[in-house]
């Protein structure tokens, strides 16, 4: 498939999150394509609350499998959680594992009043009874397809489909 | 080295007995691993569900409290059980060989071993014996190895140095009875730092020393000439036979780090020191406590350190 264009589908997905942006909402990227769509969204509605991130590799349930990647990042909830309201951006959203260890991860740093879910596409799949609350695109993608989130060096944000194993 | 059993038929770490002919990939992949454990201390609920059901064993055939506490720690912080064993008060008093204690333990579903001993390869036998799955940490083997304590003092450097390249270190006093020496100059030259020193007496050296790519200095203002980090030992009175000093006070005329001997090393020099300290032995009560002094630092990041270790070795 052709993927569609990642800066477009940026700027669908601001405009659905802004109708319910509230001065102390907080944004919440996950590792890696998420931080750069949240330092974007962060950036565009000016936000007062720093900006968080979360690399979920030290609560995915697959570590028995796969056990501990290399290079993985320090996560980072410079506001207080507790009572927060939280939007949770990630780029692809698929089985809904990945939010789950989010949410766990989140969760052992206080208790949000809300947590909502932003996601660039949504490629169906879901595990989990995770539901997305602003979703920039829903794209139909091939079991053995990875949809991925990439920077150029000027910092535009491209989609890329390979076949696994290329 | 002929058999390593630290590295799995799929080039995976499952044991970690010694820094000794490990990569440097997979010492940057600990260091890398343990600065991301460094976040959950800022968690309301400082710990992570990654070693949750699983079963770690401390088995401290030699008094410590700083390791083993540390290691205890950074086990619950994985949600593994931990269980500690007072070997003075165990089996082994009684006759039973180590083997048949770690066959027991295994037999209660033990998932890991952390093992301290008073002799160099009681953690290699052991790695040798246990079945797959299980993995086994060596925290200090007679005089041989002690790789956690080397990897911390590798992050402690890596904080405050910002890398490894072009550093000068100095390791001081008792090398010859120290498995924290050995150890750290294998991951120190491993990491590329250039120019590794140790200074000390003639009789606290080990023979050709100098073959593991490091400098002996004898005069220790001298050795500390210009250097980025000091790393002090302890004088280990305990595992002494003989007259190898002459006494305590001689020692520390010579070589304890006091702060005339500081100012001989570079002005932003850390100080470093695995603990425990003989204070006005091996080192100056104005030097442990001064601004240069990173010795309490270090033990702090022992904990996210020792997570690393046991989570990537979990998961091999």
């Amino acid at each position: 498939m052709t993927p569609p264009d990642a800066e477009r589908l940026l700027a669908a997905l601001a405009e659905q999150i802004r109708r319910d942006l509230k001065p102390e909402t907080a944004i919440v990227g996950i590792y890696t394509g998420g931080v750069w769509l949240a330092q974007r969204l962060h950036e565009m509605f000016g936000l007062a609350t720093p900006m968080g991130t979360i690399d979920v590799a030290f609560y995915r349930d697959d570590y028995r499998k796969t056990g501990l990647r290399t290079g993985v990042k320090p996560s980072d909830i410079p506001f207080p959680v507790e009572d927060a309201e939280i939007i949770l951006v990630d780029d692809v959203l698929y089985t809904g594992r990945t939010i789950r260890a989010a949410m766990n991860e989140i969760f052992d740093y206080g208790r949000p009043r809300s947590i909502r879910l932003a996601a660039l596409v949504d490629r169906g799949g879901r595990q989990l009874p995770i539901c997305p609350q602003y979703v920039g695109a829903q794209v139909q993608v091939e079991g053995d397809e990875l949809i991925e989130l990439q920077r150029d060096e000027s910092g535009r944000l491209v989609l890329r489909v390979t076949r696994r194993g290329e | 080295m002929a058999f390593n059993p630290q590295i799995g038929t799929d080039g995976k770490l499952k044991h970690l007995l010694t820094i000794e002919g490990l990569p440097m990939e997979v010492l940057l992949h600990v260091l890398d691993t343990a600065k991301s454990f460094m976040s959950v201390t800022a968690q309301e609920v400082k710990k992570v569900p990654l070693l949750r059901g699983k079963a770690i064993f401390n088995l401290f055939f030699e008094p410590s409290t700083r390791t083993r506490t540390t290691f205890e720690i950074a086990a619950k912080r994985l949600s593994a059980d931990v269980v500690n064993l007072n070997i003075a008060t165990s089996s082994q008093t009684k006759g039973e060989t180590l083997l048949d204690t770690v066959a027991n333990l295994t037999a209660m579903h033990a998932d890991m071993f952390i093992v301290r001993h008073s002799q160099s390869g009681a953690a290699h036998l052991i790695a040798r014996h246990v079945g797959p799955g299980i993995h086994v940490i060596n925290a200090g083997d007679g005089r041989h190895a002690h790789p956690t304590q080397a990897l911390l003092d590798m992050f402690t450097i890596r904080h405050y140095k910002g890398g490894f390249n072009r550093l000068r270190v100095a390791i001081v006093g008792d090398i010859l009875h120290s498995r924290v020496a050995r150890s750290e100059i294998h991951a120190l030259t491993t990491l590329g730092v250039p120019e590794v020193r140790v200074i000390g007496p003639r009789t606290l050296l080990p023979r050709q020393v100098e073959k593991l790519g490091v400098q002996v200095y004898h005069d220790m203002a001298v050795g500390l000439e210009d250097v980025d980090v000091i790393i002090m030992l302890r004088l280990q009175q305990e595992r002494m036979s003989g007259a190898l000093l002459p006494s305590a006070g001689e020692f520390f005329k010579s070589y304890g780090l006091t702060p005339e001997k500081l100012a001989r090393a570079r002005a932003d020099a850390i100080v470093m020191h695995p603990g425990p300290m003989n204070r006005g032995i091996e080192i100056d009560s104005a030097v442990a406590d001064g601004r240069q002094s990173v010795i309490l630092p270090q033990v702090t990041f022992g904990i996210a350190v020792r997570m690393a270790v046991m989570s990537i070795l979990a998961g091999n």
